[in-house]
């Protein structure tokens, strides 16, 4: 195996035409990280993430995997990385005509050859895992904003993947739910050794389970901190202490 | 007892053992890789002939090389099923990270609400479910109807609220951008009705009455008709998707609570764009589906150009003009009605979004069919 880091990202500038969202943002996140992307509303940090998992090409810079070159490899490559990465979107984009088993077992069927009996157990765990437990055979239209966050979490797990991106876990969930969701989080990536991206406004969570993350300014269009959340706090940068203290600085 | 896996890589295969200690420990040794690339055994295996023997289960994990989610949910079943046999479980032989995840998997227990029995139901019980919304569907439609009617009612007393800019974009959208749609298809209409009435009409020698039928059939039914047809897979089925995008974005919900009538506000303008473009769509399919026909009684069918202007002239009367412009008005009425009444009907889901369109188009059609039914059988009456 490659000893270079699961992702590292390089000079990247995301762009809708002439308007710059990001630029130049260097950062590496490391086997086992919890890694936060944090900033202030509409900085670009969902835009961020869609050049990560390979929905937006960027403006300009590269996004690696494992030491590969993402945007510059051939499609059938890019299709491998990108089994390697498990999305959970912010809206939780679970597909509406599908239950919530066969929102989990779709990814399973398409890349398993596991007998129908196992994938029902594995979907079975998986929502447990969310505390979503029995609830195979809802649809997304009959849940909870929360619930289909939780579901989209258990999909995006399915395949137990290497690298897990999520965008806003935490938001529209009661405390205990997000709690929940963070210890699962902090559980995936001790016992699974899954590298974590977050893409989170939610400052407890953010503290808690955060073992490095960048600061997107919405301002300079460009990273201004990165580090441990917890030392961000303390950070020389007026425009990161304001935010992790609520503008109370 | 020793289970083994039936994959051939030795590398990728699990093994599984149980070992009876005494009279009630079942110790259940779990080695190799259990991951979820191979067939892994069942849980039930483990149980089955123990007889009533065992009354707890320990683990043994020592030669275990790898694992992930299908080693948990063997075990989650294994748990599962030690439950409802009254074992206890001694887990302290499980891997550390095992153990937490299948803590975190069972901290939130299965909710009552949460079970569901069988959702397939019988054949009766269909038929009488899909009745019954048949018939709740009647009702529905007389309501919303009455709330168009109080609707148009506010707007002739000038109470109705809504934007004009919005009435002008619905106008645009139904009319002028229709208009490619309806030329291509009132020419093909135009140019198959001349070319049936020419296959018989020159058997007796009277290619000149091509013009006759083309022109009364296209102002009085068939311009009409098909302008309302392709307005409902047009308009009203993009009405539907527009009101019920609308309704899974609440953005209905925000107009009630403000206390704004969404009928006023999303409904009228479109009923009102309607109920003035079809009428002229109309009009304006009739003329090209004329225009057809001449073309091809000129080129085919050897008519004199002059000769079949004035034969059409001298067929066509105002009446012609008025039944088909009536029909046009109402055909446009049904449409919006259809795809409005859809649209504000719609679920909270982008599936109800897609069910939302395909009913207005239906719906559409079907009150189009209706309608012309009812308004022929009147004009004939009338002697119109």
């Amino acid at each position: 195996m490659s000893d270079a880091p699961p992702i590292e990202v390089r000079d990247l500038t995301m762009a809708y035409g002439d308007f710059v969202i990001q630029r130049d943002l260097n950062f590496v996140v490391n086997l086992g990280d919890i890694f936060v992307i944090m900033g202030g509303s509409g900085c670009g940090k969902t835009t961020v993430m869609r050049a990560m998992i390979g929905l937006q090409r960027p403006a300009k810079g590269a996004v690696f995997y494992g030491g590969e070159d993402f945007w510059n490899v051939e499609y059938a490559e890019q299709e491998r990385l990108k089994r390697r990465l498990g999305i959970m979107f912010q809206g939780g984009a679970l597909w509406s005509s599908m239950t919530l088993g066969e929102n989990i077992a779709l990814p399973l069927k398409e890349y398993t050859d596991i007998s129908v009996r196992h994938l029902t157990e594995i979907v079975s765990f998986k929502l447990a895992l969310v505390g979503l437990a029995g609830f195979e055979d809802f649809y997304p239209s009959e849940l909870s904003g929360g619930m289909k966050k939780r579901a989209a979490l258990a999909r995006a797990m399915a395949l137990d993947p290497d690298i897990l991106v999520i965008d806003e876990p935490s938001s529209g969930l009661d405390p205990p739910t997000a709690r929940h969701l963070d210890d699962l989080i902090v559980e995936l990536r001790d016992s699974l050794e899954t590298t974590i991206v977050v893409i989170s406004h939610d400052l407890a969570s953010i503290l808690a389970i955060g073992t490095n993350s960048i600061f997107l300014d919405t301002e300079t269009h460009t990273m201004i901190n990165t580090g441990k959340p917890k030392e961000a706090v303390a950070s020389g940068d007026p425009r990161v202490r304001h935010f992790l203290t609520r503008g109370a600085e | 007892m020793t289970f083994t896996c039936p994959q051939n890589s030795e590398e990728k295969k699990w093994q599984l053992d149980t070992r009876r200690i005494g009279d009630d420990l079942l110790v259940v040794a779990c080695g190799g890789s259990w991951c979820l690339d191979q067939e892994l055994p069942e849980a039930g295996v483990i149980l089955a002939g123990q007889g009533d023997g065992p009354r707890r289960l320990s683990f043994n994990t020592e030669q275990l090389s790898d694992w992930d989610t299908g080693f948990l949910a063997f075990l989650r079943a294994l748990l599962t099923l030690c439950a409802e046999r009254g074992l206890s479980v001694d887990q302290e032989g499980l891997p550390e990270g095992v153990r937490r995840l299948l803590a975190l998997a069972a901290a939130v227990p299965e909710q009552e609400a949460a079970k569901r029995g069988s959702t397939r139901r019988g054949l009766l019980f269909r038929v009488g479910a899909a009745t019954i919304a048949f018939l709740r569907g009647g009702p529905e439609m007389l309501h919303f109807l009455g709330e168009i009617t109080s609707s148009f009612a506010r707007l002739i007393r000038g109470r109705a609220r809504f934007r004009l800019s919005d009435l002008w974009w619905e106008i645009e959208e139904v009319g002028p951008r229709a208009v490619v749609i309806v030329s291509v298809i009132s020419f093909l209409v135009g140019l198959i009705l001349a070319y049936l009435g020419a296959d018989q009409l020159r058997l007796v020698g009277a290619q000149i009455f091509i013009a006759d039928l083309v022109a009364i059939g296209m102002v009085r039914e068939v311009g009409a008709l098909m302008t309302g047809i392709i307005i409902a897979g047009r308009t009203g089925a993009a009405f539907a998707a527009q009101l019920g995008t609308m309704q899974v974005n609440e953005e209905i919900d925000a107009f009630k609570t403000l206390g704004i009538s969404p009928v006023d506000f999303l409904v009228l303008p479109r009923m009102l764009a309607l109920m003035l473009m079809v009428p002229l769509l109309t009009l304006y399919a009739s003329f090209v589906g004329m225009l057809a026909g001449m073309l091809v009684s000129v080129t085919i069918f050897d008519v004199g150009m002059f000769e079949y202007y004035t034969e059409t002239l001298r067929a066509l009367e105002l009446k012609h003009f008025w039944v088909g412009l009536s029909k046009g008005s109402v055909y446009g009425a049904m449409v919006a009605y259809a795809g409005c009444l859809r649209g504000m009907q719609c679920g909270r889901s982008a599936e109800s979004v897609g069910k939302a369109a395909t009913s207005a188009v239906v719906t559409g059609i079907l009150l189009i069919t209706i309608s012309a039914s009812i308004m022929t059988i009147i004009f004939y009456r009338l002697g119109i």
